[in-house]
């Protein structure tokens, strides 16, 4: 039987009606249509699939959409505003941090995740934080970098707001 | 996209009260309790498990806390994340060797959303949290409408991907004794991609007498080498009552090592997960006692 599923999706309340057994990632991909979101290893091994609830990084692969019922959840489609990249998305372009770049909308949002946690981190700080996200095309240090640029770009950009 | 074929029926728990009064009423159906529900969800995606009911206790709030006092020592409600723990105060100051047991265990994004427990209650062998807990004295509190048990951390695990929870209960709470005065705790594990379980780990505490001269308590936990967490209680044997040496350590280890029923896989053979538990426990007791010795 289906339940109700009240999420705010990328700032915009949603409800659903859902089967229990139906993950996050089904949810945002099948039912919101926001195909941003990657499925890849399916077992919550690869990281490809990362969103953000409540602030929090987590994968949409390996999660119930109703155990985030009255939750905030964000994916690589609520970054941009208007026409503009966000600063990480940005800095991932201009670092060459992505080949295929299936995995990479994963990556952002982990990377949203951390740098609003940990505005100034180190190079090992970002290794850790991105250690689970798996990348065939081995773009890793242009990851690494392209973190590092965006943490800059968001510095700057807080900065900005702050003097007008 | 894989994803779950098998239909359930659904409850949600707000509180604790709430999943017991669930729990009694489905004892003796078809059910799964989910936390957070990382391993469970892989499980039902393969169809290897297929319940008829889930509780989920994810909403459980009334379970998700870190409490510590120097006379009962740490409490983890059941709700509470790996992410949690790992970046606990109090944790990283009682009990510093289970921020770096936490930071191994997978990634962020799933410490995020798992919880200690529910790592424990899924018992694979593998996974990180059991043997410190075994180390440390731990102890699992069970609870039930009929009342509460509390079962030791190595009791805990009875067989492979199976705990001590019987229907109708649910695990409230680990609780972690104080460390004793001139203690020493450490764990590592060994796996090949980093976060990845263990082939195997060990968690070794070491307590000294009053002058750090002999060892008068030791306690060993070991990973991924059986189809439970396995204690090393002639391994410790060796260690109690007399002056730590690294011919004794090695003789501790030997015997740690013939404690373990590892099985091969195609990361490793059994030969050789036994060979590295012995060497871990080496390891590991050493810092433990570099630690103790600190303390």
């Amino acid at each position: 039987m289906k339940k109700q599923l009240n999420i705010v999706v990328n700032g915009e309340p949603r409800e659903l009606y859902v089967e229990p057994k139906t993950l996050l990632l089904q949810v945002i991909r099948e039912h919101l249509g926001l195909k941003g979101t990657r499925p890849a290893c399916d077992s919550s091994s690869c990281a490809a699939c990362t969103v953000i609830v409540d602030g929090m990084a987590v994968k949409s692969c390996s999660i119930l959409a109703l155990q985030v019922n009255g939750k905030e959840v964000t994916t690589i489609e609520g970054l941009a505003e208007e026409s503009q990249l966000h600063p990480i998305q940005k800095a991932f372009v201009d670092n060459w941090a992505f080949q295929c770049g299936y995995c990479t909308s994963g990556q952002i949002m982990a990377t949203k995740a951390f740098l609003d946690e940990n505005p100034d981190p180190t190079r090992v700080q970002i290794q850790e934080a991105l250690d689970g996200h798996l990348c065939r095309c081995t773009a890793y240090n242009m990851i690494i970098e392209a973190v590092q640029d965006a943490a800059k770009r968001l510095q700057a950009r807080k900065a900005e707001k702050g003097a007008a | 996209m894989k994803t779950i074929t098998a239909d359930f029926e659904y409850f949600s728990a707000a509180t604790a009260g709430e999943a017991l009064d669930l729990l009694a009423q489905h004892k003796d159906d078809d059910y799964r309790i989910i936390a957070g529900g990382q391993s469970l969800n892989t499980f039902m995606k393969h169809g290897l498990l297929k319940p008829e009911i889930i509780i989920d206790i994810k909403g459980a709030s009334d379970l998700d806390y870190i409490k510590y006092d120097d006379k009962e020592g740490l409490k983890i409600g059941a709700l509470t994340t790996h992410r949690k723990l790992e970046q606990s105060p109090v944790v990283a100051e009682k009990y510093a060797a289970l921020v770096d047991m936490e930071v191994n265990v997978a990634s962020v994004e799933t410490r995020n959303w798992g919880t200690v427990v529910g790592d424990i209650v899924n018992a694979d062998p593998a996974a990180d949290p059991a043997p410190p807990l075994i180390a440390l004295d731990a102890s699992v509190v069970v609870a039930s409408k009929e009342g509460t048990r509390s079962v030791p951390a190595e009791e805990f695990a009875v067989d492979l991907y199976t705990s001590a929870v019987e229907p109708g209960e649910l695990v409230t709470e680990i609780q972690i004794p104080a460390l004793p005065a001139n203690t020493g705790f450490y764990f590592t594990k060994y796996s090949q991609l980093h976060g990845d379980y263990a082939l195997a780990s060990a968690a070794v505490l070491l307590t000294l007498d009053a002058k750090k001269e002999k060892c008068v308590n030791a306690r060993i936990g070991l990973g991924g080498v059986g189809a439970t967490p396995i204690r090393a209680t002639a391994a410790e044997d060796i260690l109690k009552g007399k002056k730590i040496t690294d011919e004794l350590l090695a003789e501790a280890a030997q015997a740690a090592s013939e404690a373990t029923e590892p099985i091969s896989g195609i990361e490793a053979s059994a030969e050789y997960k036994k060979e590295l538990a012995g060497t871990l426990v080496k390891r590991v007791a050493k810092e433990a006692l570099a630690r103790a010795q600190k303390a």
